[in-house]
């Protein structure tokens, strides 16, 4: 495996904003890379960069090993590139759209006609080849956005925000046809802040906060970050003892009681769960639910763009 | 020699680049009531409202009306392009694919000269056909035309570089560049009979030399030799193009 994308101390200010500050980091081949972040973060300014729309104002970035600065032409050549709105030229057909695309980056004509017509139909718009992009749904839009993507053959494909504000459908379709094409070799950054699709399609992910990198690892990598996040739910059957004394259980950090439900927070819920039992059997109480749960990638986000937050306030 | 290689395949690939520009912006843009408006119509209205209750005989006026209307239509394309996809979002995903920016922008203004070279048959087979003018020196009339389109349109680029909310403010801007150079490039009246200060500014427009390359194709006398207009023109296209390079390279800098 090597590295396909490198960021190095990637910077982009307008003006005296900052929207992205430092940011470092890289992605092998074959990875399908999450990049995460609240509204504002900095997700769209650094794909942006990479993908040469916007120059960068400190640090380096390569695409396969080229520049996206110094040899731009070439770092551009292996991308294919889905912006958050699906800007597709309204006026023109959908097959014009994709053959628009390819012929830019240089596709012979019989190569181009054979694999826009074999996108099309994987994606659903086969029979809508001659219907202009104005008359077609933000769905569809999209849709037609990633065939003139991949119509390119590109070696690494950007989505920025692919399915924001989609049918399910059109959803469902793209992040099948995503975690296809990644699956047979292709490279894919992906930026959302929807988690559960973050956490369904990516290996690895990066959660930007404030234009900073807050954490950069799997999804279970991220969530031994927060340990302290992973809690025993636990119910009795009538009333229970109170929160205060299953807090002081030697493997519980804090207890919460949300109505007739506790929550144990701990770094070791087996060990708590089995406290938890033992003081009720003592007791003679009766467990009604009890289970473990670990953090859902929502809760660290949360976690750490909060905790950024709160850094950056006054 | 790979080295030599490498770059004639850059080059074949960037002026594939600005063919696929040009294809696009005659499938998008040509027909835009904007472009309709200021490049089509403006031309015929401000010739009647030159002709129309003024003793002049008929042929005498065809070379004017030939430049001015190559001015307009060249010029009204390269104004429009890059407004409209910036407001649509498009041109993000034209400076993402593996074309540079001088690519892009050489595709918008032979797009423009296309468009205005194209149309401008129209006067002069209208001034062929309805009145006795005709062409006594044809290298000099295609030369006024093609170099005339190629600045005419260079300057439309150019002026398309600020970036702007909608379309319609870069084309008043053009308007606002467009018009006073019309008066005072010897289009309704011939140089030589213009007051001195406009005599002072006329080298300024490439109207100027483009229109007398024209006259002087068909067989009307010049104000400027014709070797120092074809010069001059050839100089505003490089001048205005590396300007609209230069700018939209800068604008494109600020995230605009």
């Amino acid at each position: 495996m090597s590295a396909v994308i490198e960021v190095q101390g990637l910077t982009r200010r307008f003006g005296s904003l900052t929207a992205v500050d430092h940011v470092a980091f890289s992605i092998e081949e074959g990875e399908l890379f999450g990049f995460l972040g609240p509204n504002g973060a900095g997700k769209t300014t650094t794909v942006r960069m990479l993908t040469g729309v916007l120059e960068p104002s400190e640090g380096t970035a390569s695409i396969q090993g080229h520049e996206v600065r110094g040899e731009a032409l070439l770092s551009r050549a292996h991308l294919g590139v889905v912006p958050e709105e699906a800007n597709v030229y309204l006026d023109l057909s959908v097959w014009r759209n994709v053959m628009l695309m390819a012929d830019l980056h240089g596709i012979p004509r019989a190569e181009r006609v054979r694999e826009g017509a074999r996108l099309l139909d994987a994606l659903g718009l086969g029979d809508r080849r001659k219907h202009k992009a104005r008359t077609l749904s933000k769905g569809l839009r999209q849709r037609l956005m990633l065939c003139a993507a991949l119509v390119t053959h590109p070696a690494i494909l950007f989505l920025d925000e692919p399915t924001s504000g989609l049918d399910v459908q059109s959803a469902r379709l793209i992040r099948g046809i995503v975690s296809e094409l990644n699956r047979d070799g292709l490279t894919v950054f992906l930026t959302t802040h929807n988690m559960a699709e973050a956490e369904e399609m990516c290996s690895r992910l990066a959660i930007i906060n404030h234009g900073r990198i807050a954490a950069i690892d799997t999804p279970d990598g991220l969530r031994s970050v927060v340990r302290t996040s992973q809690y025993v739910e636990l119910r009795f059957d009538g009333e229970g003892p109170p929160a205060e004394e299953l807090a002081a259980l030697p493997a519980v950090s804090r207890a919460v009681a949300e109505e007739a439900t506790l929550r144990l927070y701990t770094d070791a819920p087996g060990r708590a769960a089995a406290q938890a039992v033992r003081l009720a059997d003592d007791r003679g109480l009766a467990i009604a639910h009890l289970c473990t749960r670990t953090p859902s990638l929502e809760d660290i986000f949360l976690h750490l763009t909060a905790g950024r937050a709160e850094e950056a306030q006054p | 020699m790979i080295a030599h290689t490498e770059r004639a395949h850059t080059w074949q690939r960037q002026a594939h680049g600005a063919l696929v520009i040009i294809k696009k912006n005659a499938l998008l843009h040509y027909l835009r009531p904007p472009v309709l408006i200021f490049g089509v119509l403006f031309p015929v209205f401000f010739f009647l409202a030159f002709k129309m209750g003024r003793p002049i005989a008929p042929e005498a006026i065809v070379p004017g009306m030939v430049a001015m209307a190559l001015w307009f239509t060249a010029s009204a394309v390269g104004p429009l392009v890059t407004p409209w996809e910036r407001r649509a979002r498009t041109y993000e995903r034209l400076i993402a694919a593996p074309v540079s920016l001088r690519a892009i922008l050489a595709g918008d203004v032979l797009s423009g000269a296309l468009f205005g070279g194209c149309l401008s048959v129209v006067p002069v087979a209208l001034g062929l056909s309805l009145t006795d003018a005709s062409i006594a020196r044809p290298g000099l009339l295609v030369c006024g035309i093609v170099l005339g389109a190629l600045s005419f349109a260079s300057l439309g680029v150019f002026l398309a570089a600020p970036p702007a909310s909608s379309p319609s403010n870069i084309m008043l801007l053009s308007n606002l560049v467009r018009l006073p150079l019309l008066f005072v490039s010897g289009i309704f009246v011939p140089i030589a009979r213009m007051p001195g200060w406009a005599r002072w500014v006329a080298p300024i427009s490439p109207l100027s030399y483009a229109g007398d390359l024209i006259r002087c194709g068909f067989g009307q006398p010049a104000y400027f030799p014709a070797w120092l207009s074809v010069l001059l023109l050839v100089a505003f296209t490089a001048a205005l193009f590396a300007g609209a390079c230069r700018f939209h390279r800068m604008w494109r800098a600020k995230g605009l």
